[in-house]
């Protein structure tokens, strides 16, 4: 039963007052062609019991694993503060309210949001968020497009080293929007060739270069001078960060001599459960120059009449309920419920948290990997530092290993041939670890204990000897 | 009621243009423009050196409660832009027929200008609107 509470006389009555004959009526402006008589991957509906049921089903295929899973969503310690107050009453929503200005609770708490991300970042301005880090990599491409005054050309280099989910959705958001978006080929130590890149340049400079840092498989790009060489020509630099790394690199503001233009990435490592994949938020910050081409908005803090201190939307005079089609945007909103999860974890954290935790996960991550390069046939995937993910090449197909180390309750990584589209040399033998400041010494002897045992062929059960 | 020159020229899209002594025409937006718009907080310029089509998007004038654009009143390049606006954007709304003006074009067609509204038809257009 679809929960809408007119009844068909409501709605035969509506119709006739506005000289309708039916609701598909409505539509027909959209052409035939555009429209969908069902969607082939939505089921039927079901009932609340049988809803309950299948999604406990399915939480329960969740439990019990030690995980060691990364590629942009990351199992990081929640304190019990962030979603005992996120999910109080007055914070649930998902956006910023349309009457906003009467919301001054959520108004002040983006507005320390953006604080803390223009503080993280070394940025001028954030905007209110965005729906997640892919999502956010597109409007940062298509704002570069529209910032970028002294080149027009309308082409954007992505490191292949980007989040392949993250290049997949940025195409299909710009592709009919007169964006070329081109693939940056890959060294062989896994990230970014300042050589390649001026040769994928060619001759004309493009509007944009996409950087990730740390890059999707955990490497250092040498931002410094990739940085430099885009300035040099002109080309917008687009940084996608993990926000928890800037507790321990330096922010994107500080890459080369004037800094990347363009900051965006996943809110998720700030205290957002992994959750199967999702949801999450979406940051995006920038210089002041390019800030009126921000998609979405922005809080500011002013005073009432009697100068007290109140805060107001600003900069929405470009959304699509102002401007429609001209809007700097017409796909994002801002992640009212995530961004105060966000907000409060950061609070708790302040910079020191942040710092510690990103170098207990580097340690971690780094101990782990020592220890792992100890085994007979494993070696570095891509050689060279990392911050707390990191590849390896295995002697055998990392998904048999993945298959049998789940048996024994370790999820160890994610086969990068699930996220090549076969330009990955040997990416059926690679698998990409990430660890967390959460994993525990045992966590981490228990996983050097199976995958030895994995590999030698023998996947009896563990040896109680063996971890501790 | 607002105020409307009869020294200029004026568009239904609420832009004016003068022809200055030395050739160029000068463009802006209407006395009636600005105060429909209310504070006006930034003005995106065209670049110098673009040529312009008669009709086309030249800028984009934002206020606290909306953002519009700007349609070149004539064709031809466009040779300055006023920088006063800026550091001042509420310029346009204390002088919007003098130092609040947008942009100068050098006009390729002279004639561009016979097409425009004189004030006592531009007030018709405004009136109109009014009710």
């Amino acid at each position: 039963m679809p929960f809408i509470p007119h009844t068909q006389a409501d709605v035969d009555e509506m119709l006739a007052e506005i000289g309708v004959s039916n609701i598909d009526a409505l539509f027909d402006e959209i052409p035939n062609e555009l429209t969908s008589d069902r969607l082939d991957h939505v089921p039927e509906g079901m009932s609340e019991l049988t809803m309950l049921q299948h999604m406990a089903e399915r939480a329960e295929q969740d439990q019990g694993y030690t995980c060691f899973l990364g590629g942009g969503s990351y199992d990081h310690h929640i304190p019990s503060a962030v979603w005992d107050l996120t999910t109080r009453g007055e914070f649930m929503t998902a956006y910023t309210p349309y009457q906003a200005e009467a919301s001054q609770g959520t108004l002040q708490l983006i507005y320390e949001y953006q604080s803390m991300m223009v503080a993280l970042t070394g940025m001028d301005v954030s905007n209110a968020s965005v729906y997640d880090g892919a999502s956010g990599l597109a409007e940062a491409v298509l704002m570069s497009i529209r910032a970028n005054k002294k080149n027009k050309s309308g082409r954007v280099l992505i490191a292949q080293t980007v989040h392949p989910h993250y290049t997949q959705t940025t195409r299909n958001i710009v592709q009919n929007q007169n964006v070329i978006i081109e693939a940056l080929p890959m060294g062989a130590s896994g990230v970014t060739d300042l050589a390649d890149l001026a040769a994928a340049a060619g001759d004309s400079s493009p509007g944009a270069l996409v950087i990730q840092q740390p890059n999707f498989f955990g490497r250092m790009e040498d931002v410094d001078a990739l940085t430099d060489w885009a300035h040099e020509q002109n080309t917008l630099v687009i940084a996608v960060v993990n926000p928890m790394s800037l507790g321990v690199l330096k922010p994107p503001s500080e890459w080369g001599t004037n800094g990347a233009d363009i900051v965006c990435g996943d809110g998720q490592p700030f205290g957002v459960p992994m959750a199967s994949g999702g949801p999450s938020f979406g940051f995006i910050c920038s210089r002041k120059e390019f800030m009126r081409q921000l998609p979405g908005r922005i809080i500011g803090k002013t005073e009432d009449l009697d100068g007290r201190t109140g805060y107001a939307l600003t900069l929405q005079a470009r959304e699509q309920h102002i401007r429609r089609g001209k809007a700097t945007s017409n796909i994002c909103t801002n992640q009212g419920l995530l961004v105060t999860a966000g907000t409060i974890y950061m609070s708790l954290m302040g910079p020191q948290g942040i710092r510690e935790t990103a170098i207990t996960c580097h340690r971690r991550a780094t101990e782990l990997q020592q220890r792992l390069l100890q085994i007979d046939g494993v070696e570095e995937f891509f050689p060279g530092p990392f911050f707390h993910e990191f590849a390896l090449r295995l002697p055998v197909p990392a998904v048999d290993v993945v298959q049998a180390m789940m048996t024994e309750s370790v999820l160890p990584g994610l086969v990068l041939s699930d996220f090549s589209d076969g330009n990955l040399v040997d990416a059926e033998h690679g698998l990409l670890i990430a660890v967390t400041e959460k994993r525990t010494n045992a966590e981490i002897e228990k996983y050097v204990a199976v995958l030895t045992r994995v590999l030698q062929g023998n996947t009896s059960p563990a040896n109680p000897q063996a971890g501790n | 009621m607002s105020e409307i020159p009869n020294e200029m020229k004026y568009a239904a899209t609420h832009e004016w243009a003068r022809l200055e002594e030395d050739g160029t025409v000068t463009v802006g937006i209407s006395d009636h423009a600005q105060q429909a718009l209310g504070d006006v907080v930034y003005v995106e310029m065209p670049e110098i050196g673009l040529t312009i089509s008669e009709g086309e998007e030249a800028g984009v004038v934002e206020s606290v409660k909306a953002a519009s654009d700007i349609y070149a009143p004539v064709r031809g390049e466009v040779i300055e832009v006023n920088p006063k606006l800026d550091d001042a954007p509420e310029t346009v709304n204390e002088d919007p027929y003098g130092e609040g003006w947008f942009f100068k074009i050098q006009p390729s067609d002279l004639a561009d200008l016979d097409e425009l509204l004189d004030a006592e038809s531009y007030a018709e257009v405004c009136d109109a609107e009014d009710h």
